[in-house]
């Protein structure tokens, strides 16, 4: 099963937004969208030049954004907002939790450029601590998908999904892989059924663990890929039943391993399966301008990485 | 009784149910909410705006009002609550647990009349945008109102807002300034002079309107009156509106030591012996 897990060509997450974007415009009349002029960033051009009248460009004016589109919600209207991860959260951060998770508005977070993988921006546009900021806010959905794909199949999804989502993404070209997997919000994507470890991954982490599991099964080690591209709410029984299975637990992600995913699954393992467990994720620091492969190796974000992880944990099993 | 004269009632006994509504669990904003009485009464029961007890979210065809500043809850509530959109002796909850009288309005515990929690000052303008785009794009003739406080103006996103309200031509708006000159730790002017506030909107290109007496009936009705005129025109319309903090209560009037402190029970039986009980309190 593993081996049939192949990249069919690269193309970024983001693209996978902008054409998500078009198709659920066509297919639903009441999906609006809003841009603080980053309309290029976050490929809408296609959304845009269909159905000119439903896009609104607020200008570089992020909290004004949130507060429109949670306007645009109230009356009835699907918004999604575009523009950078760190904009769309830290810079914005208590527009959202009032105007749009405490008042349960139907707006979707749309958030371009996440991580390291921005590269050569550097720190200031790098963030890191978007998923923590967004899963603790009551009620709002968390979804960091892993290629063009399932960025494209989310980005249709959450307009059917009543409530706020956060949907994030990034910048590179990346492997895409996913083309014939379903897509659910909540559910956890089996990708390799495994017995001696697990590798709960998500987003642009997702191909760097598959790479890891091909390298490790070479070594016969054998391991169950999961990719969690909803972070919350947590597929919770999938990941106790793997847990239960393999009795192994590692996490990937470009985040900071605090109030990321292998938080979460660290909680619920705590709470219900005490399991041995490793995380893959950026260790409490600020990024930096570099290329994308330099920073992924800087900050230990690697297939290699992942590897060691799994050596690590199965030696604590 | 004249229209007026009814008027003047209705907002005689919201200065009673505001009274009393902070007194009891001793909490809450009695100073900016007695001076916005007028405002309320008017909007609600003066004919101001179309629009249904039968409370919608969307409020599609219904004229839709957004509170920024929602630490004046009491008055809002108690207007809400004498027209119809919810039981009067709910009032009774205010601030207190398990109600859906919140200190600061929400709509998490589905209040009729209120569409979106304010508190955190800054942000009703931005939303009362989007339903006022969500109306265009359907069609909708109505107008939005928005009631924004003049120390609520410190908030960098009110002048997002009122950009992006100017260059999209969100012209079916019409924002009030409750402009009372006071905020919580002393006069606008000494904490963060406004400026020239009218040149300020109308170099953002707004229509900018004034209304000297917010505390006065007719002056309101007016004021509503003349700003309506302006809208469909291409600019969104602005009312500075003078009022006083506590209006209505004498040893309130005028200071901003009442913006956030209840009164004890001697003083909230001088503020009610001064306001006659025309509706039948809760």
């Amino acid at each position: 099963m593993l081996n049939n897990i192949t990249s069919i060509g690269k193309k970024a997450t983001r693209d996978g937004f902008g054409d998500g974007l078009y198709e659920v415009a066509k297919a639903n009349p009441q999906v609006v969208a809003l841009c603080a002029d980053l309309i290029g960033s976050l490929k809408m051009e296609k959304f845009i030049e269909a159905y000119p009248e439903r896009f609104f460009q607020v200008g570089i004016a992020e909290a004004n954004m949130m507060g429109i589109a949670a306007g645009l919600a109230t009356g009835g209207k699907i918004p999604y907002t575009g523009t950078f991860a760190n904009f769309s959260t830290g810079r914005v951060y208590d527009q959202i939790r009032q105007s749009i998770a405490y008042s349960d508005k139907n707006v979707k977070i749309c958030a371009s450029h996440a991580g390291l993988t921005l590269g050569e921006d550097g720190a200031t546009h790098q963030i890191l601590e978007d998923i923590g900021l967004m899963k603790m806010l009551p009620g709002m959905t968390v979804i960091n998908p892993c290629d063009y794909h399932q960025t494209k199949m989310a980005t249709i999804a959450i307009a059917d999904h009543h409530g706020p989502v956060y949907l994030r993404f990034g910048r590179p070209s990346w492997p895409m892989f996913t083309e014939n997997m379903p897509f659910e919000i909540g559910k956890a994507l089996m990708m390799s059924e495994g017995t001696d470890v697990t590798i709960f991954a998500t987003g642009h982490l997702v191909w760097k663990a598959v790479e890891a599991a091909k390298a490790l099964a070479a070594e016969g080690i054998s391991v169950e890929l999961i990719n969690i591209h909803t972070i919350k709410p947590l597929d919770e029984a999938a990941v106790l039943a793997s847990a239960a299975k393999t009795k192994a637990v590692v996490t990937a992600e470009e985040h900071n391993y605090m109030g990321g995913l292998g938080e979460s699954i660290a909680g619920l393992l705590a709470r219900k399966l005490p399991t041995a467990m490793e995380m893959v994720a950026v260790n409490d620091t600020f990024g930096e301008s570099g290329e994308v492969p330099q920073l992924l190796e800087k900050y230990g974000l690697e297939a290699v990485n992942i590897i060691a992880a799994v050596k690590a944990v199965l030696k604590r099993k | 009784m004249s229209d007026i004269q009814y008027l003047k009632k209705v907002a005689t006994q919201v200065r009673r149910d505001i009274i009393r509504m902070v007194h009891a669990p001793q909490s809450g904003h009695p100073g900016g909410s007695l001076g916005c009485v007028e405002f309320f009464t008017a909007l609600y029961f003066g004919g101001v705006m179309k629009h249904s007890t039968n409370f919608s979210m969307e409020g599609k065809n219904e004229d839709v009002f957004i509170l920024s500043n929602g630490h004046i809850s009491p008055v809002w509530y108690s207007v809400l609550a004498r027209s119809g959109y919810f039981p009067v002796v709910e009032l009774a909850t205010f601030r207190r647990l398990n109600s859906r009288l919140q200190g600061h309005p929400t709509t998490h515990d589905n209040l009729p009349g209120v569409r979106i929690a304010s508190g955190s000052l800054g942000q009703g303008l931005s939303v009362a945008i989007g339903i006022a785009l969500t109306k265009k794009l359907d069609g909708d003739k109505q107008l939005l109102y928005v009631l924004t406080g003049d120390g609520e103006l410190q908030e960098g996103q009110v002048w997002e807002a009122m950009m992006f309200a100017a260059h999209h031509k969100v012209d079916n708006l019409i924002v009030t300034v409750d402009w009372n000159g006071q905020q919580i730790d002393g006069p606008n002017e000494k904490v963060m002079s406004l400026g020239d506030l009218e040149g300020k909107w109308r170099t953002f290109g707004w229509e900018v309107l004034h209304n000297d007496h917010g505390n006065d009936m007719q002056s309101v009705l007016d004021a509503f009156a003349a700003a309506k005129t302006k809208t469909g025109q291409g600019k969104p319309v602005v009312v500075l509106m003078k009022t006083e903090m506590g209006f209505g209560v004498d040893y309130m009037q005028g200071t901003h030591e009442w913006h956030g402190k209840a009164p004890n029970d001697t003083l909230t039986e001088k503020a009610l012996a001064q306001l006659e009980e025309t509706l039948g309190d809760y």
